[in-house]
């Protein structure tokens, strides 16, 4: 029990002040916090799992992210009919010629390795294979997108249950991740950020331009979702009575029929909002435990104790016979589809899905502040580092807000710095992160939570 | 003498719209790669704070030349920007050595890997983005003033007499003949001194030096009094060119590490022609090259469609791409040789 004693303690601080900001702030607040911190913490859980078990840096979460977003997108909107006849042919026909491309480039790489004119054989091919993409997707695009452009100018989805979609959004991350893998995991650690770091950007930037896939900037919005909707619950008879049960004290202090009738209006208003979050949390948790108990498995199976050896000393566990190469590759995925997963859950707690939105500070370098604060290598402080950092980004507000009028009280309402100061509170968000980060780096290099590997004493 | 006219309405066309923006836009970046470079070179890790950096020098300019504004400074037909420049760098220098004596020392001094101060760096992009927006906020700015254009197309029109015009702004010529001076100086220094030269047989092989008496703290200083040139030169000129807005500065890391990478890190040169790789490849691909060849071409193969490779909004996506292709094919970048 003592082991586990500082977990405990941690996690109950968590737990503590999230109930907080519900007392003082709204229970509504509060649940979203806790949505967004396990989102947060099944990031930060791929994420570890690539730089805590393999040492492997992935600067290019926001790419996966916005990936398994897209996902949602693709699988559980309606279709829209017009835009599939006006040109899913071809559409339909350029993902072919591209397939095919890429098959002949592989083939020629493979079957003339060693002829003279190999390179100018694969420029060529890409070349006219773009140029005739282009000519064939062009057409299409734009009747895509002329298809009543301010509601849908797109293919729309396949109309299936939004759930699936979070696997489809794993899956699409996966995919991605072998590319990437493939192309850049051969690279050194700083180079190898960089790399991922821009492929992602690559990523953001096709699905913010390609407006017949989901908008682009145009975003989509009212996203099919897991659990009932506010209006819906607000008519239901079932609801109504359980807030009315509920809250039959406060209801009974007033007197008068039409008091009474706005009040419980008003109660089962904010009580709609807070039982669709937390049907929403209860979703979110069991994605976070079954992870959990996945990654802990494999954290201490034989697989996971190869991991390690590789990570500590590449050339040794070569040297025993692992194959490095493979294994980077594999966990390369296993990680990008975790935050896959965990992008879908966000678009599908949000309910929109908005590719403006999707930038590098906020998704991919705040989840790795999260990841060395929490403790690589160490899952529970990986989704505790989810937790503190993401309640941080969102209360350093308030927080700098309230210390800087406390600070300033003597100041007068008007004086220019005071108001500059009040003006300039969303950043101090920033400010304490990074001074966060480096303090944590500095004095506590293993995290909140370090690594503990339990060796067994023959 | 009509085709002659036409070839050289599309050569004037390309010029204006596609060579003198790339130039500038080449010598912004490249000034900004050099400055990765040397850092990863002396320091040996990849900065990821150089946007905001670049953007905190920058600050300072925009801040002063407000206040030289209002005080009646300035410099004539010359924004006011570059008389605020010298103070610019010297509060960036102070403000990076301070950096260095309180965060990244630390972890110099333990021999830590490179991973682990590139994510210092992250730190610290995060604590100088935040005291940026703190200071100044995230708004889009403008502090170019004096004479704008040198060349206005009007005037290149009735000159020449040709149908095409070419402009050029004062803070294109400003930003080339800066760099020149900035860069050529820079490389004087680092092959011709006795500083420069101890500084790259640091970066070479760290021990030997070392043990050849060369002194580790002045060559780590030295290194962040050039890196504080570069950064804020390099903001500065962009921020002349275009406009100050701490977000896009930050963004401008991402053709940054391309230039820097693509032109081989740890190699000041490479980084140098890097940065024009990354502008000329950004901007060509994403021209719209319909009116050349309207130019060019006889009447009836005139194109209907812009000509344009990739639409503007891929232009981040560019750079990129050739970064992964030569990661690929030369992960030591194109222009390899000696390290700095």
């Amino acid at each position: 029990m003592r082991k586990y004693f500082n977990i405990i303690a941690a996690y109950s601080i968590m737990l503590f002040l999230i109930i907080m900001v519900g007392i003082f702030q709204s229970w509504s607040i509060a649940l979203s916090i806790l949505n967004y911190c396990l989102i947060s913490a099944v990031m930060t859980m791929g994420a570890n799992i690539q730089w805590g078990y393999a040492g492997l840096i992935n600067f290019g979460i926001m790419g996966y992210t916005a990936l398994g977003g897209l996902a949602v997108v693709l699988v559980s909107v309606t279709p829209v009919p017009e835009a599939w006849s006006a040109g899913g042919l071809n559409i339909i026909g350029s993902l072919i010629l591209i397939i095919s491309l890429v098959l002949i480039v592989r083939l020629i790489l493979k079957k003339y390795k060693n002829h003279k004119y190999k390179n100018y054989f694969i420029t060529f091919s890409i070349i006219f294979g773009v140029i005739l993409i282009r000519f064939v997707a062009f057409p299409g695009i734009e009747a895509i997108e002329a298809v009543n452009p301010a509601k849908t100018g797109f293919l729309g989805g396949l109309g299936m249950p939004v759930l699936f979609s979070w696997i489809i959004g794993a899956i699409f991350a996966a995919g991605l991740a072998f590319i990437v893998g493939k192309i850049a995991l051969g690279l050194r650690a700083d180079y190898l950020a960089i790399a991922t770091l821009l492929i992602a950007e690559i990523v953001v930037s096709i699905i913010k331009h390609e407006d017949w896939l989901a908008r682009g900037v145009k975003n989509v919005i009212g996203l099919k979702r897991p659990v009932p909707y506010e209006i819906d619950l607000q008519t239901s008879p079932w609801f109504i009575n359980l807030v009315e049960k509920l809250h039959q004290g406060k209801l009974n202090l007033l007197s008068s029929v039409s008091d009474k009738k706005d009040m419980l209006n008003q109660l089962v208003i904010d009580a709609s909002s807070v039982y669709v979050k937390l049907c929403m949390t209860g979703l979110f948790l069991s994605v976070v435990i079954i992870l959990l108990i996945l990654t802990q498995k494999a954290l201490y199976s034989p697989w996971g104790r190869k991991m390690r050896a590789i990570r500590d000393n590449e050339e040794a566990a070569g040297a025993m016979g692992k194959n490095v190469v493979k294994e980077h590759l594999l966990i390369f995925i296993l990680g990008s589809a975790i935050v896959g997963l965990a992008g879908a859950m966000m678009v599908t707690n949000d309910g929109l899905f908005t590719p403006g939105s999707y930038r590098p500070m906020r998704y991919t370098f705040v989840i790795w502040v999260m990841v060395i604060v929490g403790g690589t290598g160490n899952n529970f402080g990986a989704i505790l580092g989810g937790f503190v950092v993401w309640f941080l980004w969102v209360e350093a507000g308030p927080i700098a807000l309230y210390l800087i009028n406390f600070f300033t009280t003597h100041l007068d309402e008007t004086n220019a710095l005071k108001v500059h100061l009040i003006e300039s509170a969303p950043y101090f968000r920033f400010l304490m992160i990074g001074v966060g980060l480096l303090v944590i780096m500095r004095y506590r290099p293993k995290g909140l939570i370090p690594e503990k590997i339990n060796v067994k004493k023959i | 003498m009509e085709d002659n006219l036409e070839l050289l309405n599309a050569v004037i066309l390309l010029l204006n719209y596609t060579v003198i923006p790339a130039i500038t836009y080449g010598s912004q970046l490249a000034l900004g790669a050099i400055f990765v470079t040397l850092i990863y070179g002396v320091l040996r890790f990849a900065n990821f704070a150089t946007g905001d950096m670049m953007s905190f020098g920058t600050m300072f300019a925009v801040l002063l030349t407000y206040y030289f504004q209002s005080a009646g400074v300035g410099l004539g037909f010359l924004p006011t920007a570059l008389l605020t420049l010298p103070l610019a760098i010297l509060a960036m220098i102070l403000y990076m050595l301070f950096i260095d004596k309180f965060v990244f020392k630390y972890y110099r001094i333990s021999k830590s890997a490179p991973v682990q101060l590139a994510m210092v760096s992250v730190g610290v992009m995060f604590v100088t983005q935040a005291i940026i927006r703190i200071i100044i906020g995230p708004f889009d700015r403008r502090f170019m003033d004096g004479e704008k254009f040198i060349l206005k197309a009007s005037e290149f029109k009735e000159m020449t007499g040709l149908s095409e015009g070419l402009t050029i702004k004062s803070t294109q010529a400003i930003t080339l003949v800066v760099t020149i001076i900035l860069v050529s100086t820079l490389f004087w220094f680092l092959n011709k001194t006795k500083t420069g030269t101890s500084m790259r047989a640091y970066s070479d092989n760290e021990d030997l030096a070392l043990l050849s008496g060369i002194d580790p703290k002045k060559v780590v200083m030295i290194t962040w009094i050039i890196a504080g040139f570069l950064a804020t030169v390099g903001g500065v000129l962009y921020g002349l060119d275009k406009s100050y807005k701490p977000f896009v500065y930050f963004n401008n890391m991402l053709p940054i590490f391309a230039a820097a990478i693509v032109g081989g890190i740890g190699n000041p040169y490479g980084a140098f022609l890097g940065g024009y790789v990354i502008a000329f490849a950004e901007i060509l691909v994403t021209y719209a090259y319909k009116k050349f060849f309207i130019y060019l071409l006889p009447e009836f193969l005139e194109p209907d469609s812009l000509v344009q490779l990739l639409s503007t909004d891929y232009k981040f996506a560019v750079s990129f791409s050739i970064l992964v292709i030569v990661l690929l094919f030369r992960p030591s970048g194109i222009f390899e040789g000696k390290k700095i």
